[in-house]
């Protein structure tokens, strides 16, 4: 439970107004439990509008419980003062100027509409008619606290989901920059020709030119299916699909490196697995587990792909016998761009996207991915989804 | 390019086989004795038997600042092994580093830091620099 101290400017001319709304506010506790937070109020009062004008200028408040017929300038002149404030100031700074205005709740004694119209034009956020209880002065500030305490958690949100996109494109520039340095690397080499005159050596060099161009357009394709995804921008269409022949043809699509490798695919079932699902989000669970079990796989190995029925879900479990995963490797491989890099991966080229994009279409369909794994000897990656249709 | 006919070795190590493919090709080219690594614990083991003349060393490997790291066993090794730092972390990050200063010296351990994509003569011409050739 967070705790938080919301800041009252309380103005009014009457002394008895004043000394009221601080001692029913001073010992006043709020518990928000949907936002994880208590809310405590530390109250500072002004007399008359040219000091509450005072005290907005040296101070920052949450709140403004603001009496609007006094001697001076009234109630209203301070809002006419803080809406000139904040014209001036999102004029020099744009957006944002709003964040250090209080929400104001305007005090009138004679509970007139006009009043109270008028200073919702000017931005205030309720207003209160005297005389009150101490429960409605509860009551106002605790709506007031709570709008206060939404909007800045959704403000904190937003600014998270800023930072996540930066990041992302961070890491996807580092991503798409790296074969192109590579690439450019070689041709270098290939124009100066400092490599000697030997010819095999300019060749290798050329074969790795386009290794790296292949899997520079494979982070692109991985890249389009993880946005997709995501965005939910594309139209999911629906139909009745056998996982069992999804699974025969991802397997042949790996058939000639798992050949050159000695690797064994096994599929030891020939009963039809229905599901209701987009077909081109099965293919990528289907194509990036069992392309996966390939590439990390040794040689000589084996890869075997079951399918499951259970109640009302369906499980996808490909195995492996290859390099395998320690815990600590285990527990970070679903998140975007994460690739493993040790001895054993050293030279496997990938886009640490494939798995982070099984996770999300997993969770379209109200499932999950897990992986068990023993370093050196292989893993399970196990895919739940939900039998039927789940709106997105 | 011509053979410079020196036997000194120089020790590449970056996580990426690209990168350290192609200094090793040009660097043999150049008559140089090359020794590779692709992590900072491979680079450590390579380090218990050779004494390299010179290490160009990859920043970012294993974690961000591995070849601060790797630098720093260097320099406690064979503190007179002359250390360039490889890095394209300026360009992408906007972090930039310089050893320069004496105070950038006391806690960069690199004699030389030099942004990728680098350019080979560039390189030659810092190793007869800084091997005094």
């Amino acid at each position: 439970m967070m705790e938080e101290v919301i800041r009252v400017l309380g103005v009014d001319d009457e002394e008895g107004m004043r000394l009221g709304v601080q001692r029913v506010l001073q010992g006043f506790v709020l518990n928000l439990p949907d936002l994880d937070t208590t809310l405590r109020f530390e109250v500072t009062s002004a007399a008359d509008g040219e000091s509450a004008i005072a005290c907005l200028g040296s101070a920052t408040f949450d709140i403004m419980l603001l009496d609007h017929k006094m001697p001076g300038l009234s109630g209203l002149d301070v809002m006419a003062w803080l809406q000139e404030r904040r014209e001036q100031q999102s004029a020099e700074q744009g957006e944002g100027a709003k964040d250090f205005e209080p929400l104001t709740i305007m005090v009138t004694a004679y509970a007139s509409l006009d009043t109270a119209v008028e200073a919702m034009k000017r931005g205030a956020f309720d207003f209160l008619a005297k005389p009150f209880t101490p429960a409605e002065i509860r009551s106002v500030v605790r709506k007031a606290a709570t709008h206060l305490m939404v909007q800045r958690q959704a403000r904190k949100l937003a600014e998270e989901k800023r930072r996540l996109r930066f990041e992302f494109i961070s890491v996807l520039a580092h991503e798409l920059k790296a074969p192109l340095n590579s690439i450019e690397g070689y041709l270098e080499i290939v124009r100066s020709k400092s490599a000697g005159d030997d010819q095999a050596t300019y060749d290798r060099m050329i074969e790795r030119c386009i290794t790296r161009l292949q899997s520079m357009r494979k982070l692109i394709m991985d890249l389009l299916d993880s946005t997709r995804v995501e965005s939910g921008t594309k139209p999911r269409e629906m139909t009745q699909i056998n996982l069992l022949e999804v699974a025969k043809t991802a397997l042949e699509t790996v058939q000639p490196e798992a050949t050159a490798r000695g690797i064994t695919l096994r599929l030891p079932t020939e009963t039809p697995v229905m599901i209701r699902a987009d077909a081109a989000e099965i293919d990528i669970i289907f194509n990036n587990l069992i392309s996966n079990a390939v590439k990390y796989n040794r040689d000589g190995g084996e890869v075997e792909v079951a399918l499951y029925e259970r109640d009302d879900k369906i499980e996808i479990a490909v195995r492996d016998t290859g390099i395998g995963l320690s815990p600590d490797e285990a527990a970070k491989l679903f998140k975007d761009f994460v690739r493993i890099k040790n001895r054993m991966t050293k030279g496997i080229l990938g886009t640490g996207l494939g798995l982070a994009t099984v996770k999300k279409v997993a969770q379209l369909y109200h499932g999950d991915v897990q992986v068990e794994s023993q370093p050196e000897v292989g893993s399970v990656f196990r895919v739940t989804l939900a039998k039927e249709e789940v709106k997105p | 390019m011509s053979t410079a006919g020196t036997n000194k070795t120089i020790l590449v190590v970056d996580d990426d086989v690209d990168f350290v493919e192609q200094q090793e090709i040009q660097l043999k080219h150049a008559g140089y004795h090359v020794v590779t690594a692709n992590s900072v614990a491979e680079a450590e083991e390579v380090l218990l038997t050779v004494q390299p003349d010179l290490a160009l060393i990859d920043l970012m490997m294993e974690h961000v600042d591995g070849g601060f790291v790797l630098a720093y066993r260097i320099k406690r090794r064979y503190p007179n092994t002359p250390v360039i730092m490889a890095t394209s972390v300026a360009s992408e990050t906007g972090m930039e580093f310089e050893a320069k200063t004496d105070d950038e010296k006391s806690w960069i351990k690199a004699d030389l830091l030099l942004a990728k994509p680098i350019r080979f003569e560039q390189l030659k011409r810092e190793l007869d620099r800084l091997l005094g050739d």
